[in-house]
C-alpha cells in the first residue's frame, strides 16, 4: 500500500484505494494482489514497470475497462464494483482516462471539437447548444486556438491529438485521471510541452492523477509518489525523490541504471539483468525477480517476499533489500557481496561502467 | 571517411525537407542525427539507402561510401550496397519481419539473396545471433514468439551477418523498454568496439544520443544546425535549438517528485 504523505485530514480518506487487486487475462495473473493508495489532488501517482508488468491493466481496472478476479477499487470510500446507474454515472465522470495512442482514441471521421463536445454533451454537462462554445473553452485551456475544432485528427500533430484526448478527459471535470502512457508516442519536445500542461492543469484544476509510464524522467517530474511494479505485483513504493535517489530493491536500481542521462556525472553503474521477464503464465516461485536478480540468495527462490515498510513511508518487497539500502546511503554502488552460490545462471552480474561521450576535441578522429 | 555526405538535398516536388551540407562517419564512429519528428532525419536515412524515390522524392548530392560515389549507382547496383555493405534498422523491428514467416527463413532469404549458399548463410544466421547474445534457436520462432529487444537484436544481427560496414540505425530503440533500450545501446557500442562498424544512430532524444554517440548532428527543418563532440553539444550548446531540444529532456530527480 503506497503510504500517504502528511497532509492533515486529506490522508484520512484517500481518493482512491486499491486493495489486493487481481486482474487475470486466462492463465495470466496481469495483476497479483496490488494495493495502492492515492491523495486527492493535486497529487501524482505514478506507475512504472516494464512492458508486462501490468501498470496498464491497474489503470484499466481502475476505470472499470477490465473485469477484476479479485480485490477491492474504493473511490472516495465506494467500491467502484458495486457502483450501479446514477452512481456509476457520476463515476464515470470522476474519473477518467487518456490513453497512449490518440490515433486510436480519437475517432477520425469525427472533428476535434465535435469529439470534445461529444462526453460533454453524454453526461449532460451543458445543453446541446452550448457543447460547441464549451468544447472551444476546453480547446483553449490544453493551448488549441478555435481553428482546430474544425480540423479532423490527422490534420494535427500527434502531439496536438494528446491536447485534444485531455481537453477531451477534462470535459466532465474529473476529480482523477489515470494517464497511460500519454507522451510514450510523441518526441521529446512535444513530449515536454504535455508534461508542461499535465503540470499546469493538475494545479489548476486540483487534479490527482495515475500516471503510467516507463520512462522515470516522467514520474521524478509529476508524481509525489511512486510504485514499481514488476509481473503484476508491486516491488516497491514510496516517495519518488527518495525511491529515485535510493533504491531499496534491486529491480527499481535496475531500471534507474538503465535511465540515459545528459549528464555525465550523472550516470550510474549500469545493472544489465539478465533474460527478459519471466512468462506470466508460469510465473517462477519465491520472489518473482530471483531469476533475473544480481542479490539473489537461496531464499529467493523459495520464499515470496512480503511487501514490508523499510524506512518510513518506504515499501519494499525483497529480502535484501534492508543490505541494498545501506549500500545506496553509503555510495557502494555494486559492492554488495555476491552471495549466490556458484554457477548460478545469470551470475555474476554483467555490470559495465558506461563510457561517456568521447572528450572535446578527440570526436573527429576515427578510433581504430 | 567511412560514408560522407556532401550537399544532400531531398525534395518533395517545391518542397525542400532536407538540405544537409555535410555529414561524415568515420570507421569504427557512432555519429547522433537528433532532431524533432518532420526534421529530416528519416528522409536523410532513406537518401542513404538509395529509397527516397520509392517515396517520391528527388534526390541530389553525393553520398560517398569509402570514397565512391553512391548516388549515381542503378537500382541494381545499389541492391549490393543495401544492405551487404550498408545496413538499416528501424523503430519498430516487426515490420522489418514477416509475421506469417520464421524469423530465420527472413535471415536466410536476405543472406541467400547476398550470394551465400544454403549451409554459408545457416552458419553466418547462427553466428550472428551469438553476437547480439540471442540462442541461435529463437531463428525458428515466429515474430509474434519474439519481445521487440529480442527482434531488434535479430534485425542488428541480419547486419551483422552480412557483414555491413554501416548501420543505420533510425530510432532503433524509442519503442523498447528502458532497460532494453540499454542492451541494445550496450550492444551497438560493444559492435562499434569488436567489428569496427560505423553507426548513423538517429534519435530525437538527446539523452540517449549523449550516452551512446561519439558526435552529433543536430537537426531542424533539414538542415544541421550544429555539429561536433557529444561532450561539447550536449554541455555547452552553440544554437539555441540543440539548447531547446536539451531542455526537452525529462531528468531524475528535476521535479523532485513535486
Amino acid at each position: 500500500m503506497t503510504p500517504l504523505p502528511e497532509r492533515g485530514d486529506r490522508a484520512v480518506t484517500p481518493l482512491l484505494e486499491i486493495t489486493d487487486l487481481t486482474v487475470r487475462f486466462g492463465p495470466v495473473r496481469a495483476v497479483d494482489g496490488v494495493s495502492l493508495r492515492l491523495a486527492g489532488g493535486p497529487f501524482g501517482l505514478g506507475l512504472v514497470g516494464e512492458s508486462g508488468s501490468g501498470k496498464s491493466t491497474i489503470g484499466r481496472a481502475v476505470l472499470r475497462l477490465v473485469p477484476t478476479a479479485g480485490g477491492h477499487i474504493r473511490f472516495e470510500g465506494k467500491d467502484v464494483a458495486a457502483l450501479r446507474g446514477p452512481a456509476l454515472a457520476g463515476y464515470r465522470r470522476a474519473a477518467q482516462i487518456v490513453f497512449q495512442d490518440p490515433d486510436n482514441s480519437l475517432d477520425p471521421r469525427i472533428r476535434v471539437g465535435a469529439s470534445v463536445a461529444e462526453p460533454l454533451i453524454a453526461h449532460r454537462i451543458v445543453a446541446r447548444q452550448l457543447a460547441a462554445g464549451r468544447a472551444c473553452e476546453l480547446l483553449a485551456e490544453v493551448g488549441l486556438g478555435p481553428e482546430f475544432a474544425g480540423r479532423y485528427p490527422h490534420q494535427l500533430s500527434g502531439g496536438q491529438r494528446q491536447r485534444v484526448a485531455i481537453a477531451r478527459a477534462l470535459g466532465v471535470q474529473p476529480r482523477l485521471l489515470v494517464l497511460d502512457e500519454p507522451t510514450s508516442a510523441l518526441d521529446v519536445k512535444a513530449q515536454a510541452r504535455i508534461l508542461a500542461l499535465i503540470a499546469r492543469l493538475r494545479a489548476d484544476r486540483n487534479l490527482a492523477y495515475l500516471l503510467i509510464t516507463h520512462n522515470l524522467g516522467i514520474v521524478s517530474e509529476l508524481c509525489e509518489q511512486t510504485a514499481v511494479l514488476y509481473l503484476g505485483r508491486v516491488v516497491e513504493s514510496g516517495a519518488t525523490s527518495e525511491l529515485l535517489s535510493a533504491p531499496a530493491h534491486p529491480y527499481t536500481r535496475a531500471l534507474r541504471s538503465a535511465v540515459p542521462e545528459i549528464d555525465v556525472a550523472a550516470r550510474s553503474a549500469r545493472v544489465v539483468l539478465p533474460g527478459e521477464p519471466p512468462d506470466a503464465t508460469s510465473p517462477p516461485p519465491g520472489c518473482v525477480f530471483h531469476p533475473r536478480c544480481p542479490l539473489a540468495v537461496d531464499r529467493c527462490a523459495t520464499e515470496v517476499p512480503a511487501l514490508r515498510t523499510v524506512r518510513p513511508a518506504r515499501l519494499v518487497a525483497c529480502h535484501r533489500a534492508e543490505e541494498v539500502l545501506a549500500e545506496e546511503s553509503t555510495g557502494a554502488g555494486q559492492a554488495l557481496g555476491p552471495s549466490r552460490p556458484a554457477g548460478r545462471p545469470g551470475w555474476p552480474p554483467r555490470v559495465s561502467r558506461r563510457p561517456g561521450p568521447a572528450p572535446a576535441g578527440s570526436g573527429d578522429a576515427p578510433r581504430r | 571517411m567511412r560514408l560522407r555526405i556532401t550537399g544532400l538535398q531531398v525534395r518533395f516536388g517545391e518542397r525542400r525537407v532536407v538540405d544537409l551540407a555535410e555529414l561524415a562517419i568515420a570507421e569504427a564512429e557512432i555519429v547522433g542525427l537528433a532532431g524533432e519528428s518532420g526534421s529530416g532525419k528519416s528522409m536523410t536515412t532513406l537518401a542513404v539507402l538509395g529509397l527516397a524515390h520509392t517515396v517520391g522524392a528527388r534526390v541530389d548530392g553525393s553520398v560517398r561510401l569509402d570514397g565512391a560515389e553512391l548516388t549515381g549507382l542503378s537500382q541494381r547496383e545499389m541492391r549490393e550496397v543495401r544492405g551487404r555493405r550498408i545496413a538499416a534498422i528501424f523503430q519498430s523491428p516487426a515490420l522489418a519481419f514477416s509475421p506469417v514467416f520464421r524469423v530465420g527463413s527472413v535471415v536466410h532469404r536476405a543472406l541467400r539473396l547476398h550470394g551465400m549458399t544454403r549451409t554459408e548463410a545457416a552458419a553466418a544466421a547462427q553466428r550472428a545471433m551469438r553476437q547480439v547474445l540471442l540462442p541461435p534457436a529463437l531463428l525458428d520462432r515466429y515474430p509474434s514468439q519474439l519481445s521487440g529487444g529480442q527482434l531488434q537484436r535479430v534485425a542488428i544481427a541480419l547486419a551483422l551477418a552480412l557483414r555491413a560496414e554501416v548501420l543505420l540505425a533510425d530510432e532503433p530503440t524509442s519503442a523498447l523498454d528502458v532497460t532494453v533500450q540499454a542492451e541494445v545501446l550496450e550492444l551497438l557500442r560493444d559492435l562499434r568496439d569488436r567489428e569496427g562498424m560505423s553507426v548513423l544512430f538517429i534519435s530525437h532524444d538527446l539523452a540517449v544520443v549523449a550516452e551512446l554517440c561519439d558526435r552529433v548532428a543536430i537537426m531542424q527543418d533539414g538542415r544541421i544546425v550544429e555539429q561536433g563532440p557529444t561532450s561539447r553539444v550536449v554541455t555547452a550548446p552553440a544554437s539555441s535549438y540543440t539548447a531547446e531540444l536539451l531542455a526537452a529532456v525529462p531528468r531524475l530527480g528535476a521535479g523532485g517528485g513535486r
